[in-house]
């Protein structure tokens, strides 16, 4: 019972409602972090921490954050566990802070957790918030390995650094700037057929 | 001092443009840029908000490292921000309502534009000092409309060819947008002469 639901819950956050190639947010993360599978990796998890943290608190303080001021008060909420997470990753992960930059700040005003906040969060008990914000966040590392695992194969010939053929080829284009809007648009593309070709 | 500026100004807008080559603020992007007027009331109100947002977190930040609480940048900067773009809506919203009427859902978006944060962290980050800040902000934010601009003059001709189904909507607009950073990556063969 209580496993066929985080089973649902997690097909939900995985693949019908999935954050990044269902309902397109958070977008800049997506394409900065995305230039190996590491960063992606590490971005997905510190997202899943602050959301199923920030689900929780904000279900917890639902009752009390009156209706006018709730906006500013989620934000308080999320930007604490923002800090939280970026003292901890420059504490025990300083290579992966140096490459994540200012995108571990910039969570704060990641739509996605805003979005559960408002939409989940606010309005249901712990338990649920704190699952849809750790399924939220499972589908968002999902999409950012992916398109982190395309890039960093195609882009440097390796994933998580490690080179897996045997020869040696480089698409360096793949690791710029231009490689991270065209892979997401491809991929993004590639989900909508399959998705066209399911419907029909 | 003079060419150290204008360096600023050149790399922050063209060479390193915040949308093409930093990522920052696509959501705005991708979501703004339907017609060239939408556009460049966007690129607008981000060059405002942003300058604005990078002249008030500079001595935000002074305050905190008197405070010795540096390690709340991230939350104090965020609620600066989120009360200054409520208060540029009230004053749009009375002095020009076309404007407000055409951006009316977006300007509470420019919140969470990571590209308004992000700047003023960067700015931070780089140890610029208040005039570096402004014209580090104004720049970028002149980047951005140019680069928004552009999307939209694309956007709007696209309109006409045919695209096939699973790539209209974001999937075109995103290669496209990878295009334009390509063509952007172009600028960076070149060396300023000072």
């Amino acid at each position: 019972m209580q496993l066929d639901y985080i089973k649902k819950e997690l097909h939900r956050g995985v693949v019908t409602e999935n954050p990044i190639f269902r309902i397109v947010l958070g977008m800049c993360p997506t394409l900065a972090t995305t230039t190996n599978a590491t960063n992606a990796l590490g971005m997905g998890l510190s997202v899943i921490a602050v959301l199923t943290c920030s689900n929780a608190a904000i279900s917890l303080l639902r009752n009390v954050i009156p209706n006018k001021v709730r906006i500013p008060a989620f934000i308080i909420v999320i930007a604490t566990f923002v800090t939280v997470v970026d003292l901890l990753i420059a504490a025990f992960a300083p290579t992966l802070y140096e490459a994540l930059g200012i995108f571990i700040p910039l969570i704060v005003v990641n739509c996605i957790i805003l979005g559960r906040a408002e939409a989940f969060a606010a309005k249901n008990p712990v338990y649920p918030s704190l699952v849809d914000g750790f399924v939220m966040g499972v589908g968002f590392t999902v999409s950012l390995l992916l398109i982190g695992v395309i890039r960093e194969y195609l882009g440097a010939g390796t994933l998580f650094g490690y080179a897996i053929t045997p020869f040696k080829h480089e698409f360096i284009l793949m690791s710029l700037a231009p490689g991270a809007f065209i892979t997401l648009g491809l991929v993004l593309a590639g989900i909508n057929h399959l998705q066209r070709s399911n419907d029909k | 001092m003079m060419s150290s500026l204008i360096a600023i100004i050149i790399t922050s807008a063209v060479f390193n443009n915040v949308i093409l080559g930093q990522f920052l603020g696509v959501c705005a992007f991708l979501g703004v840029s339907k017609a060239i007027s939408t556009a460049w009331g966007m690129g607008l109100a981000v060059i405002f908000v942003m300058v604005l947002a990078n002249a008030i977190t500079f001595f935000v930040q002074l305050l905190l490292v008197k405070a010795g609480v540096a390690y709340l940048q991230t939350l104090a900067f965020i609620l600066v921000i989120a009360a200054l773009v409520q208060m540029v809506e009230i004053m749009l919203k009375k002095t020009s309502p076309g404007l407000y009427q055409a951006l009316g859902i977006y300007l509470p978006l420019i919140t969470t534009n990571c590209a308004v944060l992000g700047i003023a962290l960067l700015a931070i980050k780089k140890n610029y000092g208040f005039v570096e800040s402004i014209v580090y902000s104004f720049a970028t934010a002149a980047g951005f409309t140019l680069a928004i601009v552009i999307f939209a003059g694309i956007r709007e001709q696209m309109r006409f060819s045919k695209i096939p189904d699973a790539m209209q909507g974001f999937p075109i607009a995103l290669i496209t947008t990878g295009i334009m950073a390509l063509a952007f990556m172009g600028f960076a063969g070149f060396k300023l002469p000072f």
